[in-house]
């Protein structure tokens, strides 16, 4: 059941009807700091009975979101620190906003072509750079913002749609 | 000798070296320990090696290059074949368009039997 206290927080947006209430977890920055996130968002998100493509929509966007933090924000040495995923449930998706305290993300690693690997040797085949072209490609609204020393990370799912 | 928290099942058959992934994530904290697991357990691999994926539900960026690193790593002698993606992993190697790099059949059973033909 939800509480009145949970719709008390919910923007002016969002109606009750059939609507998770928003939520946010924390984790500290560590080698299984992304799958801990994860394992607690979708505990989460159970309510929404997502299906498999959904889910693994959600699951591959917050993932590769949460891998640049642990990977660029928190490079060793310093690679504990606070990572926040906040989630609101509205009319078009899932609203999502990930917070850090660590460096602030350089322009260069937000670029990302569409892959074609067929036009490459082998030998020369990228193994990794694909994060952000998955951020982009399976979300909508991406917004990047350094704000007070964190780093702001907006995006948009669109799933879960609600009348 | 480290100890591989990656999982593995390999064993030859009719020529053929089959790895199976028994996990269910290759993703950023295991892609580099399911790379090292990979190389060495397909030292003395034959020309075909066959990967099944049927247990892995899913991938991200790190998995698929830790993948690609595979390949990259048996050729030119020997070829990585895929069998077995679930709809979640069949989703990141069609998005980067990686399917267009891989042989991938849809069983182990239906790659083995490629591979006989």
């Amino acid at each position: 059941m939800r509480s009145v206290s949970d719709a008390s927080h919910m923007s002016p947006d969002v109606t009750t009807a059939g609507f998770l209430p928003p939520f946010e977890v924390r984790v500290i920055c560590g080698p299984l700091a992304v799958r801990r996130a994860l394992d607690m968002v979708f505990d989460r998100l159970t309510p929404l009975a997502l299906d498999v493509e959904e889910k693994s929509t959600v699951e591959l966007v917050l993932a590769e979101a949460l891998n640049n933090i642990v990977e660029h924000a928190y490079p060793p040495p310093d690679t504990t620190g606070p990572i926040q995923v906040s989630i609101r449930h509205c009319k078009d998706g899932l609203h999502v906003r990930l917070r850090d305290r660590g460096r602030a993300m350089p322009d260069d690693k937000r670029q990302s072509g569409k892959p074609d690997p067929c036009e490459i040797d082998l030998a020369d085949l990228p193994e990794g750079g694909f994060g952000w072209f998955l951020i982009q490609d399976l979300s909508r609204d991406v917004e990047y913002a350094r704000i007070d020393g964190q780093n702001h990370l907006s995006l948009r799912i669109a799933v879960a749609f609600r009348q | 000798m480290r100890d591989f928290s990656m999982e593995l099942q390999i064993k030859s058959e009719a020529g053929v070296c089959i790895v199976s992934v028994c996990e269910t994530r290759i993703d950023a904290a295991s892609a580099l320990d399911f790379k090292e697991a990979v190389r060495q357990g397909t030292q003395d691999a034959p020309a075909e090696v066959v990967m099944d994926l049927t247990q892995v539900s899913f991938i991200d960026s790190s998995g698929l290059g830790a993948i690609v690193a595979t390949m990259k790593h048996l050729a030119p002698d020997r070829r990585l074949i895929l069998a077995g993606l679930t709809p979640p992993v069949e989703k990141v190697f069609r998005l980067t368009r990686m399917d267009s790099v891989f042989r991938i059949h849809l069983t182990l059973e239906e790659a083995l039997r490629a591979q006989c033909e």
